[in-house]
């Protein structure tokens, strides 16, 4: 029924083909290679996956950024088209983009009123909402007093208000969906709770949806309900977030979880389990289960040979492993 | 040749030294900018025994990386002052010739891994020659000896054999760093500083490097000085914690404690920062900022953010013993 999901994803495939001497096709580096998943209207999710499992891919896909080759998306009940520049514009409407890098994602020679100004011309919001509108977004991200902030410049602020200016950006058209790419990596642990909270006051307080990415699992247990496991273009553990830290069921997950450390001088003491290996390449990924070459309980003659499906062995826990069968 | 290597044995003569690997008193590195200067290592001092490893800890900023190239000698064009003790092994460096200490000290006794030293690996040279180099240069070692030390250290660190041949932009991320510590471990260093050897790597590569360094640090004894502002990961290599704020040392005492009982509020503040993923805790943020370098306030360089003020903050505390630990703030003034 319409209506019911904010956006859904179907088999979503986006190859980027490498090319080589300019024209041969060097074959094809699929970050994103079969991807679904459901969001509802002011649900947050997580996607956590290791540097180049293709998160970014993911996003940039999400919105249009990103050619597609293959599947569906459906935002707010209609078939998102990226072809269609009335398309493109709707999505932009829509949803907030808060980029990977705080200090890339600025314009270095505009002022904050400028920056914030930006998004309100090109939406044709009514000149006259302008100047509150932009206040109301400064106070939300507390870029207070507004009026010291107005006339700065991105590079006289911190990396942490650069980002809460990044965010006060993508919240200013009140979109429906905020996606942030690893919004608070390139931050100092002391602010990236801040910014964390920051985000989540705002996504409850206007019933927004979000899509959060990042490497470290261990700040998402307080931001999102539900959490996705990303390795090697594929989702291969979909969970709620209490469930999964506590109840990991794919292999990844699990080594995945037991490889983040709480600050504590045990570990000094001790050696981690860790699985051999590295992240697959994404041009030629292994056959079968992606992880199966690293995987301790990889079974002979089926993890090496045929790709798993979504298994689900408990309610809204689903995994992509032959373990569930 | 072999004259520069009695050299070295002469500067440190007692090869059965008991004393700290390394002693710095009152080591201060400011830098000139146009508005003034920022000092980014005021007046820090601390001790390392031998056979231990200390993890540097603090916001960005705070002059982690300054404090480890100042140790080294490590430094910028715009430097203003530099002056203090380090002792190495009992000698103090700082009054070594620059071509002494190049010869000597950089790469030979103290070696460092630099924050993003992966990407400024040579791309035209093989890693097995770039790893074995400082041998050839400094030791002025025979190039199969120094070949045999290189595949030493590879195996040590967990880099196949055959990788010796290979070329930077052949390796992955996590083997790229695994070839720099390589590089800093080949000289047998007594001190080798990691500066956030581990930020730009994955939780799974970053796993696997801690565990190589550990084996290192009991294989060999090696002693570490770990810089990172990633607190949880620290504590995999830590015997002992310093903790820095705006150029200033503000604690310095044992992991065991400093991990679960942080004693100056700063440190306090920091640890409950860190998301646990293992237990329910919430992480806090620390409001506000810190301070300019430029001008950093007289007291307490804290007390602005600090939730344990009082009126004695206005002057600028110094490091308490507090039964061991240091800690730089008046509510241990008596203990
Ligand atoms: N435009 C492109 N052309 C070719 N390859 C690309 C392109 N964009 C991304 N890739 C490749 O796709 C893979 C996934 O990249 P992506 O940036 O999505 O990863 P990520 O999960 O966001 O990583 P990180 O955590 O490092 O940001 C990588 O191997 C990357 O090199
Ligand atoms: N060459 C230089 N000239 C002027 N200022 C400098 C110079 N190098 C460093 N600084 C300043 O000195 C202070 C300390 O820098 P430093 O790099 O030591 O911090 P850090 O603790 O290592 O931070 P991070 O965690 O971000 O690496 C910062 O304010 C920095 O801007
Ligand atoms: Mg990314
Ligand atoms: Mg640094």
């Amino acid at each position: 029924m319409p209506g019911e999901l904010l956006l859904s994803a179907k088999d979503l495939k986006t190859w980027f083909e490498l090319k080589r001497w300019g024209f041969l096709s060097a074959g094809f580096v699929r970050a994103v290679d079969g991807i679904s998943f459901d969001l509802k209207p002011s649900e947050s999710i997580t996607i956590v996956g290791e540097s180049g499992s293709g998160k970014t891919s993911l996003l940039r896909t999400i919105l249009g950024l990103a050619q597609i080759t293959g599947g569906e998306i459906t935002f707010d009940g209609k078939i998102f088209d990226a072809r269609e520049v009335k398309d493109l514009a709707w999505m932009r409407a829509h949803v907030g983009f808060v980029q990977q890098d705080p200090y890339g994602a600025l314009p270095p020679f505009m002022d904050i009123r400028k920056i914030l100004s930006e998004p309100l011309l090109i939406n044709k919001v009514p000149k006259e909402e302008h100047e509150k509108r932009i206040r109301d977004a400064m106070e939300e991200v507390r870029l207070i007093p507004v009026d010291d902030f107005l006339p700065k410049y991105p590079h006289m602020l911190s990396g942490g208000q650069q980002q809460r200016l990044v965010i006060a950006r993508a919240i200013i058209l009140r979109p429906k969906l905020i996606v942030a790419d690893e919004p608070v990596s390139m931050l100092d642990a002391s602010v990236r709770v801040e910014i964390l909270e920051l985000l989540s006051n705002i996504q409850k307080s206007h019933n927004m949806s979000i899509i959060y990415i990042t490497h470290d699992l261990s700040s998402v247990r307080y931001f999102s309900e539900r959490v996705f496991i990303m390795y090697a273009g594929k989702i291969v553990e979909k969970a709620n977030t209490r469930e999964l830290v506590q109840n990991p069921l794919h292999p990844y997950a699990q080594v995945l979880l037991n490889a983040i450390p709480d600050p504590d001088h045990e570990n000094a003491k001790k050696f981690k389990e860790v699985p051999p290996g590295e992240p697959p390449s994404l041009v030629n990924p292994p056959s079968g289960c992606r992880f199966h070459p690293r995987c301790p309980h990889a079974i002979e003659g089926l993890c090496n040979t045929q790709e798993p499906p979504e298994f689900e062995p408990a309610p809204h826990h689903s995994v992509e492993c032959w373990l569930y069968k | 040749m072999r004259k520069k290597n009695k050299e070295v044995q002469k500067i440190w003569s007692s090869p059965d030294f008991h004393g700290p690997v390394l002693k710095v008193e009152d080591l201060r590195l400011s830098f000139r900018v146009p508005v003034g200067a920022i000092c980014a290592v005021d007046g820090i001092s601390f001790e390392l025994a031998s056979g231990r490893s200390l993890a540097v800890l603090g916001e960005s900023g705070s002059g982690k990386t300054s404090l480890g190239r100042a140790i080294l000698r490590l430094l910028p064009r715009n430097v203003l002052t530099y002056t203090g003790k380090v002792f190495l092994e009992g000698v103090d460096i700082m009054k070594l010739s620059d071509g002494r200490f190049r010869q000597q000290v950089r790469w030979v006794k103290i070696s460092m891994v630099t924050q993003a030293a992966m990407n400024s690996l040579n791309p035209v040279l093989k890693v097995g020659q770039q790893v074995a180099e400082p041998l050839l240069i400094h030791e002025q070692m025979e190039k199969d000896e120094a070949y045999e030390r290189a595949r030493e250290v590879f195996r040590t660190v967990g880099v196949p054999l055959d990788f010796l041949n290979r070329y930077a932009f052949e390796l992955s991320g996590g083997m790229r760093q695994r070839v720099i510590i390589a590089m800093a471990l080949i000289t047998k260093p007594a001190l080798i500083i990691l500066d956030e050897p581990t930020s730009a790597l994955d939780v799974l590569t970053q796993a696997n490097i801690m565990n190589a360094l550990k084996r290192i640090k009991q294989e060999l004894n090696a002693n570490f000085m770990l810089i990172t502002h990633d607190i949880a990961t620290s504590s995999e290599l830590a015997d002992e914690v310093a903790c820095m704020y705006a150029g200033q040392l503000v604690e310095h005492g044992s992991a065991a404690r400093f991990y679960h009982e942080p004693l100056h509020p700063y440190s306090q503040k920091l640890m409950a920062s860190v998301p646990a993923l293992h237990t329910e805790k919430r992480p806090d943020f620390i409001p506000g900022q810190p301070p300019s370098l430029l001008n950093p306030p007289k007291g307490c360089r804290f007390a602005d953010r600090c939730h344990k003020r009082f009126d004695r903050c206005h002057e600028e505390p110094p490091l308490f013993n507090c039964s061991g630990e240091l800690v730089k703030c008046w509510l241990y003034e008596n203990g």
